[in-house]
């Protein structure tokens, strides 16, 4: 594989960049592989990395309907932060954030890692005193956190509504400095480069149509483009999990639901922050090109449609112009829908099933981009090992029957009573 | 946006309306020994069907009944509301 460097781009140059390396192949897959990933999406990429990087087991395949970082990591907000509470969500995420970090080293790849911080504002003096309990438990963890006065906070976005008569006050915000954005679709080449670099067969236009399972042991899986055999398979398919177990007549934790994110058209700098809205559901941030980029609640129905309602679209925009009235001026560039797996605790599922050799990642709710790297890495482990990962033993399957649910925020498939 | 026709009120727009989720989710009978795997059936598992799928809504807005809306999931299109007594 050719590094990519400045050397080698001013090589390339001389010969008008025609001789390049494609990224990755486009193989015909084989008739057994030591493992199946299916998803090709930035955590089955990833997983797939680390399988080979960690494990040293290459002779994988990753089965995708579509094309490789067409699902959720193509359609997000980009935002990574790892401000948790809990301890399972904090240490994994914070794990992640390691990754991160160094990411664009590790892969070779500008993943555009911009550590920018996150604020989540508070709007009441209650709200500051979680906010302030959770920057605690997430210090005793080691993760960066810092509350900030009203002053302090317009100080750094002094372009949010801080007059006398709004309905939602700025009391304060609790800051992750450490917090920020990456380039998502380089996520998923930069992963995808690497793992075909050490053998990974990434196979595209590929759809799963059955499992072989015999004695309640995986044997195979079939695809439109001819039989597999097996022994471990690693579903990686959020958004479609629910339409997958149903071929292995399970049933998950897990809802199809459907949310919607937005851009506006491109303006000059004038946001270089994560910023959360506390009386609501609204985020944003600006982008490179200078879109602000801004998200919020599900539409709150059961859907795979990929496209979004307007209703949603509004209330969470109201919520935007709530918090920064200078977003009413600008006109939007684009919005779009992806299908999440809703957990009924809001987090996770990356573990082993009641199916010898078949391994679950899903349930990832909103929260499925900042996780790819540690996702990836905790699932390689959990298939190249059969064993959980002591930083996703507490994303297990079981959790719903014995009642140790990861319940951070209380945002399950439900959103709309919390 | 979805317009939903309540069996008492007529059509309705969706922001009208709650959403209730699956329709076809039993509780378990009472004063009957239950297991736990019915437990987690009736109160986490769900099937999330892509295509045809019976659901709750609450027109919450409106008459404040509870009503169940046959509607695909993959398309939006809504074939069918009766009153949350009937069968769908």
């Amino acid at each position: 594989m050719q590094k990519y460097s400045i050397f080698n781009l001013i090589k390339n140059a001389f010969s008008g960049h025609q001789n390049w390396d494609l990224a990755w192949k486009d193989p015909t897959p084989k008739k057994e592989y030591d493992v199946v990933i299916i998803g090709g999406g930035g955590h089955g990429l990833a997983t797939a990395y680390y399988l080979a990087k960690e494990h040293n087991i290459t002779n994988v395949a990753i089965i995708e309907k579509g094309w490789i970082g067409g699902g959720n990591i193509g359609r997000n907000t980009t935002i990574i932060r790892s401000n948790y509470m809990h301890d399972d969500n904090a240490l994994f995420s914070e794990f992640g954030m390691d990754l991160w970090r160094r990411m664009s080293q590790d892969l070779n790849y500008n993943v555009m890692f911009s550590p920018r911080g996150i604020i989540n504002l508070a709007h009441s003096d209650a709200q500051m005193n979680v906010y302030a309990r959770r920057g605690n438990s997430m210090r005793l963890n080691g993760i960066d956190a810092i509350l900030l006065s009203r002053e302090e906070v317009k100080e750094i976005i002094p372009m949010a509504d801080f007059s006398d008569n709004v309905r939602f006050p700025i009391f304060g915000a609790l800051m992750q400095p450490s917090a920020g954005t990456a380039r998502h679709d380089a996520v998923a080449w930069g992963y995808a480069r690497q793992a075909d670099s050490m053998g990974v067969d990434i196979i595209q236009n590929c759809e799963v149509t059955g499992f072989d399972v015999v004695g309640g042991k995986i044997q195979g899986v079939r695809t439109s483009r001819g039989d597999i055999k097996v022994k471990k398979i690693g579903l990686c398919v959020a958004g479609s999990t629910n339409i997958l177990v149903e071929k292995l007549n399970m049933t998950i934790p897990v809802e199809t639901h459907l949310l919607q994110a937005c851009v506006s058209e491109p303006v000059k700098p004038v946001l270089d922050r994560v910023v959360t809205f506390g009386a609501g559901h609204f985020y944003i941030s600006q982008s490179d090109k200078g879109e602000m980029v801004m998200g919020g609640d599900l539409d709150g129905y059961n859907s795979y449609a990929q496209r979004g309602n307007l209703p949603t679209l509004q209330h969470v925009l109201t919520e935007g112009i709530a918090m920064m009235p200078f977003l009413s001026k600008l006109k939007m560039l684009r919005t779009w829908g992806g299908i999440m797996d809703m957990s009924m605790d809001g987090s996770p599922i990356i573990d082993k099933t009641h199916i010898e050799g078949l391994y679950l990642n899903c349930g990832w709710c909103y929260g499925g981009f900042k996780a790819t790297p540690a996702s990836g890495w905790t699932f390689a482990h959990t298939i190249a090992q059969d064993r959980v990962h002591k930083l996703n033993a507490g994303y297990s399957l079981s959790r719903f029957n014995t009642g140790h649910l990861l319940d951070e925020k209380g945002l399950g498939t439900k959103t709309w009573i919390s | 946006m979805l317009h939903i026709k309540c069996p008492h009120c007529g059509m309705r727009s969706q922001n009208e309306f709650s959403y209730g989720g699956d329709a076809t989710v039993k509780r378990p009978e009472l004063n009957k020994e239950v297991s736990d795997k019915d437990w987690d059936n009736f109160v986490y598992n769900r099937k999330s069907l892509r295509g045809k799928h019976k659901e709750l809504w609450q027109h919450i807005s409106g008459c404040r009944q509870w009503i169940k809306v046959e509607r695909d999931t993959a398309t939006h299109e809504i074939f069918k509301t009766v009153k949350a007594s009937e069968d769908i």
